[in-house]
């Protein structure tokens, strides 16, 4: 019954230095209903968010979010990481419902 | 009967929490805060008292649109293992419920930053609460003009 999680996009700058401070920028589609609307027939359309979103680097955590309904549809997080050595972030989203979205970004240092 | 008379006594509770709450704050931060809120950064911070400073919320002065406000949180901090912002909770004070979010923060993030969109139902104060890994809680607020309210109505 829940509603779809998009695919998660992620962005990191083209050209990462060791020990270079960067931001992190995500999005995922979702609608983020916040139980508060009711459809037509006046019935509470029932909560349905991510409530969740976590960033670990090679198993460490880096950065999490409680969410709530307050934040918009298709949430857009942001936040920085310091690039001290190559290595996999694992970033996952989930929903009220328990349902996950999970996605690795590689992040390579420049020469 | 019986469950009206305990709604009744929690509802009268959860309206004691928030006047110990508003109380407790410093003034500035409390001023003209909504029970419903204060009681939220209780639940969170428990009777500590944050002090004002050091977490700055930026927020655009006037949004169009409530749906989607782009909120970004900044906390002074050197970010070491010594020394670094645990966690910054948000919160809108005059929407239906107070809490907006919760960022959790490590020293591998380098600096303290969060960026992210937020929903704002009216006119408000937004309001962030920082915790340190001394223990120490700071405080600060921002309010954003709504010209179209963002909770689906």
């Amino acid at each position: 019954m829940a509603a779809p999680i998009g695919q998660p996009r992620v962005r990191l700058p083209a050209q990462i230095k060791a020990g270079e401070v960067i931001e992190i920028r995500t999005l995922i589609s979702h609608i983020m209903e916040t139980g508060q609307r009711r459809n037509q027939e006046g019935q509470i359309i029932p909560r349905d968010i991510i409530k969740s979103f976590t960033c670990t680097f090679e198993g460490q955590p880096v950065f999490s979010m409680d969410l709530h309904p307050a934040i918009s549809a298709n949430p857009y997080i942001a936040f920085p990481f310091k690039a001290e050595r190559a290595g996999n972030l694992e970033m996952v989203w989930t929903n009220d419902a328990g349902e996950q979205r999970k996605l690795t970004q590689a992040v390579r240092l420049a020469e | 009967m019986m469950q009206a008379t305990t709604l009744g006594r929690r509802g009268a509770l959860a309206a004691a929490a928030g006047l110990v709450g508003l109380s407790l704050l410093p003034k500035p931060a409390a001023a003209q805060m909504e029970p419903a809120t204060a009681a939220a950064i209780r639940k969170i911070i428990g009777e500590r008292t944050p002090e004002e400073g050091r977490v700055q919320l930026r927020l655009p002065p006037i949004a169009e649109n409530g749906n989607t406000v782009p909120l970004t949180v900044t906390v002074e901090s050197p970010m070491t293992a010594a020394d670094h912002v645990k966690a910054v909770h948000v919160f809108a004070d005059k929407n239906p419920t107070p809490d907006v979010a919760t960022f959790r923060f490590s020293p591998a993030m380098g600096r303290a930053q969060a960026d992210t969109r937020i929903r704002l139902g009216q006119t408000q104060d937004v309001i962030a609460v920082a915790e340190m890994s001394d223990g120490k809680l700071y405080i600060s607020r921002a309010e954003v003009k709504v010209t179209i309210g963002g909770c689906g109505g």
